[in-house]
């Protein structure tokens, strides 16, 4: 029986992000908050482990209270039990302070039910660091096999499990002891339509909340206290310069094809002569 | 002068990007992110003002009170234990006796940086026979090598490779260390960051100094890539921060340069890890695009209307000589894979050309692109934003236009040209 925890973040849906082309700022009014991709294709992972070695999976997921959503959207893929993370404490978080709370809170699962493997998404599609996941496994000291893209196997009696990973140059496959941390991609695996039984469980499922003080966690090292990276600076992108327009892309468009290619060897021909 | 109302706080909504700051400092539970922008509890706000102080946006803001009555923010004082730092470090990535180049990048740019705060400039460099690599850093700009060679770093596995830098940086301090955001140093940094407790920016696309305090100013996209934000490292060190291949430039290699090579032990011995690789398997798929590399690439957006529109693309691609790209919004619904996506949630790209046919000019695909030395837009729509960073760019429809260049390049030999410029160059 394997004790799994999958780590999940709701995030914006960033590809209904879109700018007010006046204003060029984001408008957020309207936009959908979803399951982190990536974080979906852990929790169809654990849900299959569970299906072939049997087990235990616990949701554990840090955000405002809104972020229930996100974890009873785990509980239609099949997870068993689902613990939010929410606190103003929590809040101003930097990927430091994150894997403070998110393992404050795996510890508290671990000394409850017992942890043999924690699954995270290779990142968060909102922030793009890839540096929580590494977080959580140097804090626990447990093995870090990131950006998997199949688990091959798990012995439960040796206590090992082995997965293959996707590197830049090919395919990884390494040995881990138990208990282990995992980050998926989404070759992992193909999403599933949720049954409806699970459904229905999820749409009644209500997440426990824990708050900083439930856990075994020194508030200085949460939050905005607990992060030692700070924004001071927020500003728009920097434009280039606009450049030239060539005519005649409607009306003759070999005419503009041609003229175009002179201006490249041109310009090609004075950047080389720098 | 008349007394006014009691001032309330109050929001500019558009400005907020709901980074939470202002509810993390709120000591009266007042201010909420919902939804990604700030809401105002008013039966609690006591305008005590904290959050105002905080905001980096400046989108928060005191009505009713009078000009000049607003107080001065308060400056954040800049911790004395960094004094005892010294010195930027670039991660060597190396595997296979190859050095991954994104290390070379940054060595061009810590020289920089190195320069401004009058330190050195150091290269960690840990593997099995790692000496090549080291005298290399050297020709690269690099004054010292901080050298970790044993058998058990043979190939890269997180454990052994965080514990050898770990030790060094804990020995001899630096104040920077940069690692490539690539596989392996994402990998890495958020092990040794963490280990550290100090912090770590991901894919930052600007490193300078900040000249007052000396603090590395890390600036790189944020929320969702519509704006740049700098982010500081103030207390912790070192400061660390990853970035992506392509972003920074090398310095030519200079072979006359030489490096003081410091060797440590790493301590630890193969039983001791338990983490074993049983296996690799490379790629043979010789087609995947080397996007990062590349010199010429041509792009395909949405407006294809189709994926067989790529096709066509690929021809430009092959009469050009370059690599095929794409948007998001084509590999979103899945006329290509995600190999070929430039931007930032794809690869950044600084090729000589970068031919963009019938891509908007989402910022976020921009913040891929926008350093290529040459750019080039075809799109039907005068007001697309693409137009704003294009050097050349033609309104028109690109199956009109795309196939007479494809045609004219051929006719002319475009490829062999770009070619002879590119290796001249
Ligand atoms: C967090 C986040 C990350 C993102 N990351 C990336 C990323 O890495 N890379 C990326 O590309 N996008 C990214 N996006 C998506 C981005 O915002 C845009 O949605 C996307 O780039 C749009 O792709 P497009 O230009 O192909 O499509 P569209 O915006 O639909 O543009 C299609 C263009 O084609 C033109 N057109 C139509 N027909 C023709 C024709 N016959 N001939 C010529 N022109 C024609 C139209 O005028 C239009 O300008 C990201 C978004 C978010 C929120």
């Amino acid at each position: 029986m394997l004790r799994m925890v999958v780590c999940v973040k709701q995030v914006p849906d960033t590809t209904e992000v879109r700018i007010d082309p006046e204003t060029n700022t984001l408008i957020r009014e309207g936009v959908p908050s979803i399951l982190n991709p990536f974080d979906a294709h852990a929790t169809e992972a654990a849900v299959q482990l569970k299906e072939k070695y049997g087990g235990h999976i616990t949701a554990l997921s840090m955000g405002p209270p809104q972020a229930a959503e996100a974890l009873k959207k785990c509980i239609t893929f099949g997870v068993d039990q689902a613990v939010l993370l929410s606190d103003r404490a929590f809040a101003g978080s930097d990927t430091l302070a994150t894997s403070c709370a998110v393992t404050a809170g795996l510890r508290k699962i671990a000394q409850e039910d017992g942890l043999d493997l924690v699954l995270c998404g290779k990142q968060a599609i909102d922030g793009d660091t890839a540096q929580v996941g590494p977080g959580i496994a140097s804090r626990l000291g447990f093995p870090q096999i990131t950006y998997a893209i199949g688990i091959d196997k798990i012995e439960l009696d040796q206590r090992t499990i082995k997965v293959h990973r996707r590197l830049e140059r090919g395919i990884e496959t390494v040995q881990a002891p138990l208990p282990a941390l995992v980050t998926c991609v989404e070759e992992m695996n193909e999403l599933r339509y949720a049954s409806l039984p699970n459904m229905i469980r999820a749409a009644r499922y209500k997440p426990e909340v824990w708050t900083a003080a439930d856990l075994d966690v020194d508030e200085e090292s949460l939050g905005l206290h607990g992060s030692p990276t700070v924004v001071a600076r927020i500003f728009a992108p920097p434009e280039r310069e606009p450049g030239e327009m060539i005519p005649g892309g409607a009306d003759d468009p070999a005419g503009a094809a041609a003229s175009l290619l002179d201006k490249l060897l041109e310009h090609l021909a004075a950047g080389a002569g720098e | 002068m008349a007394k006014k109302n009691k001032p309330t706080l109050q929001i500019e909504a558009e400005k907020c990007i709901g980074c939470e700051l202002c509810e993390a400092e709120c000591p009266f539970d007042a201010i909420h992110v919902v939804d990604g922008v700030a809401v105002i509890d008013y039966e609690k706000c006591k305008v005590c003002r904290k959050c105002i102080t905080v905001c980096p946006t400046d989108c928060l803001y005191l009505e009713g009170v009078e000009e000049g009555e607003e107080e001065k923010q308060p400056e954040i004082a800049v911790s004395t234990e960094a004094g005892e730092y010294s010195g930027v470090w670039v991660f060597v990535e190396q595997e296979d006796d190859q050095v991954h180049p994104v290390s070379w990048e940054l060595l061009g740019r810590g020289r920089a940086l190195a320069d401004t705060l009058t330190c050195e400039l150091a290269a960690m460099v840990l593997g099995h026979n790692v000496q090549a690599a080291a005298t290399e850093s050297g020709y690269y700009g690099a004054d010292r090598a901080y050298v970790i060679d044993d058998p058990v770093l043979q190939r890269y596995r997180t454990a052994p490779c965080a514990s050898g830098c770990i030790t060094l940086i804990r020995k001899y301090k630096p104040e920077i260390v940069l690692v490539g955001a690539t596989t392996l140093g994402r990998d890495l940094a958020g092990a040794i960051a963490t280990e550290l407790q100090t912090g770590l920016t991901a894919d930052c696309t600007g490193l300078d100094i900040d000249q007052e305090t000396n603090l590395l100013r890390q600036t790189r996209p944020a929320f969702g890539g519509n704006i740049m934000a700098t982010i500081l490292t103030r207390e912790d060190r070192p400061q660390m921060a990853t970035v992506r291949p392509r972003v920074m430039e090398a310095l030519p290699r200079d072979e006359s340069r030489s490096v003081a090579t410091v060797a440590e032990p790493l301590g630890i011995t193969e039983d001791q890890i338990a983490t074993k690789i049983t296996g690799f398997q490379p790629d043979t798929d010789l087609d995947a695009p080397n996007l990062q590399y590349a010199e010429v690439i041509c792009s395909g957006g949405r407006g294809l209307g189709n994926p067989a529109g790529f096709k066509l693309i690929q021809e430009l691609a092959d009469a050009f000589g370059g690599v095929m790209g794409a948007s998001r919004a084509t590999v979103d619904a899945g006329w290509i894979s995600h190999d070929h996506q430039v931007g930032q949630t794809g690869s950044t790209v600084r090729p000589r050309l970068y031919i963009a046919c019938g891509i908007s000019g989402a910022i976020q695909h921009l913040v891929g692109m926008q350093t290529s030395d040459i750019i080039v837009a075809i799109n039907s729509d005068p007001n697309a934003s693409i137009f704003n960073v294009a050097d050349y760019g033609i309104v028109g429809d690109l199956y009109q236009v795309v196939p007479e260049l494809i045609r004219l390049a051929k006719e002319r030999n475009l490829k062999e040209a770009l070619l002879g410029q590119t290796t001249s160059g």
